[in-house]
């Protein structure tokens, strides 16, 4: 079991999104997030351009049994990056996850993926 | 909105007859200081509903969308203001020209000519061209609610521009003008008190026009959008009914008997189409919903605001409560059909500004029946008053349709009235604003 931790332009939500379950990766919690990388996005305050340092971005975690792994990140990366990604494109993190419980069943393990 | 004649008090008849005859110098005509500041505050009351509507519908589109919505009614206050000094009252109450399509008077080019001018009912020409000017803002800005959420900037800009010069001013005339055709129909002319043919009728119709060529979201319906704010909308909601008192007590263009007629209607119909708004979602879907109490108080004071100057307080109730029935259901049709009408304009303007244009016939009070009767010199019947409601409601919705097809066409294919998918998948406010409508930090 991994957790999938995929940091993403804001706007490429939906898309990611759309892609996302036509992969039948249905299972996903998506928060706002704000946080340094190399893009510079400028923006216009009163007739002044200003580049905020803290850029918002969109963040969605994924849990996936081992065998997903690959189309999940590939199905990301493909959406999230466009036909020419450019930096500010985001990045995708994979952790080891220790275990899984589904409240409701009290499921646990793979199965309750 | 009888411009000059109906509503000139005798006194300030017999004042001014007196000093044409003495002096007949025509700048002399005494203020009506008494009107003159009740149409001042309605003046800023109409234009307080711009703002209103800002937040009614930026709180109703998603969050990247916000500040977009929200400069498409500024961005009116704008565009529309100048267009009005510079031409728009000398089209819509100018002399009739080119057969009467709309009004000119050199005169009221840049307003130059009415620096002075006190008009028959007291007030300066100045108040009555700002308050008339402030219709012609809102009236583009409702037909932002349609395609809300999808439009370019500039292409908006340019659109508004052009309907308000070929739709809204030619309207306005042939309504309101003392010489417009609509206004002299049958035997009082069509009642059309605050706007229901020339302010909802044709932003609605327009609104769908251009919703419907423009197309729909991407994404709908299938992906759920929902509202950033509804808070705000319910302060915008707020707004618009305070200042509706403006815009529909405003419209006797006087401080007397008839403004208070105006004002109680207005009260009536807003209460009245909210509650059974709110008695209809309660039922149908088991919640009452705070939108739909905004919605039921729109639907409401649209219906009235034709009718405001000739039905009873009972008939504003009827008319309100009617409005709210009609509208519910046409917005649940409208999501059957499946086109794309983003902030419910036509739901809620057109078809509340027919059924108000049309179903006041029923509930005119006695006395205006019997001046029609006096001015067609036989019996006039609700019957013969119906006829000509419904001849101006086709007219507007015919001539409001057709015109907008063609600037839309027209906008979208020179500098492009559609967003692009890249630009509407980012939003509104980073595409053509460089703005964030809410903190900068993690925003919601």
């Amino acid at each position: 079991m991994k957790l999938i931790t995929a940091i993403i332009r804001e706007e490429m939500l939906d898309q990611v999104r759309e892609a996302l379950i036509a992969a039948k990766i249905e299972r996903i919690t998506v928060c706002r997030v704000s946080g340094h990388g190399n893009q510079k996005t400028e923006r216009v305050y009163r007739g002044t351009k200003v580049i905020p340092n803290l850029i918002p971005k969109v963040r969605m975690d994924i849990a996936v049994n081992d065998p997903l792994v690959e189309i999940t990140c590939d199905t990301i990366i493909d959406a999230a990056g466009g036909e020419n990604p450019e930096i500010g494109a985001g990045k995708i993190f994979i952790t080891n996850l220790e275990g899984c419980i589904r409240i409701r069943t009290r499921e646990q393990g793979e199965q309750a993926m | 909105m009888r411009k000059r004649k109906t509503f000139v008090s005798l006194a300030t008849f017999v004042a001014v007859m007196s000093v044409h005859l003495t002096a007949l110098a025509e700048q002399t005509k005494p203020v009506d200081s008494g009107a003159t500041s009740w149409m001042l505050t309605s003046t800023a009351l109409v234009l307080l509903m711009i703002p209103g509507l800002a937040m009614f519908y930026g709180g109703l589109v998603r969050t990247k969308n916000v500040m977009g919505t929200m400069m498409h009614s500024f961005a009116a206050m704008g565009i529309m203001s100048v267009l009005w000094v510079i031409c728009g009252y000398a089209m819509s109450f100018g002399s009739n020209i080119l057969g009467g399509w709309f009004g000119w008077n050199p005169d009221y080019f840049m307003l130059a000519g009415i620096d002075e001018t006190i008009m028959d009912a007291g007030v300066p020409e100045y108040v009555f061209a700002m308050f008339q000017g402030k219709f012609a803002i809102i009236t583009p800005a409702l037909i932002a609610g349609a395609f809300a959420e999808r439009v370019a900037f500039k292409g908006y800009c340019l659109f508004i521009a052009l309907w308000g010069t070929l739709v809204y001013n030619p309207l306005c005339h042939w309504v309101w003008a003392e010489d417009g055709f609509l206004f002299n129909m049958g035997a009082a002319g069509a009642i059309d008190f605050a706007g229901g043919t020339v302010v909802h009728i044709s932003a609605g119709v327009s609104g769908l026009i251009a919703a419907i060529i423009l197309g729909a979201r991407r994404g709908h319906p299938e992906a759920s959008m929902q509202p950033n704010n509804l808070v705000m909308t319910m302060m915008g909601a707020g707004l618009l009914w305070v200042g509706w008192f403006g815009f529909n007590a405003g419209s006797s263009i006087t401080s007397g008997l008839s403004t208070a007629q105006a004002l109680t209607a207005t009260q009536a119909a807003a209460a009245s189409g909210a509650l059974i708004w709110l008695i209809l979602e309660g039922w149908h879907q088991g919640k009452a919903t705070g939108l739909g109490f905004a919605s039921g108080i729109l639907a409401g004071l649209v219906a009235v605001t034709p009718a405001a100057g000739v039905v009873k307080p009972g008939g504003a109730l009827a008319l309100g409560a009617l409005a709210a029935v009609i509208c519910y259901l046409g917005i649940s049709v409208k999501n059957r059909l499946g086109y794309d009408d983003t902030l419910d304009v036509f739901g809620i303007h057109g078809l509340g500004g027919i059924v108000g244009a049309i179903f006041l016939t029923f509930f005119i009070r006695d006395s205006w029946m019997a001046e029609a009767a006096a001015a067609a010199g036989r019996s006039w019947s609700v019957t013969d008053q119906l006829m000509v409601q419904l001849s101006a409601v086709g007219i507007a919705i015919v001539y409001a349709g057709i015109v907008t097809a063609g600037i839309v066409f027209l906008v979208d294919k020179t500098v492009g009235l559609r967003a692009s998918d890249d630009e509407e998948m980012s939003g509104l406010d980073p595409s053509y604003h460089g703005e964030r409508g809410y903190g900068m930090l993690n925003a919601g």
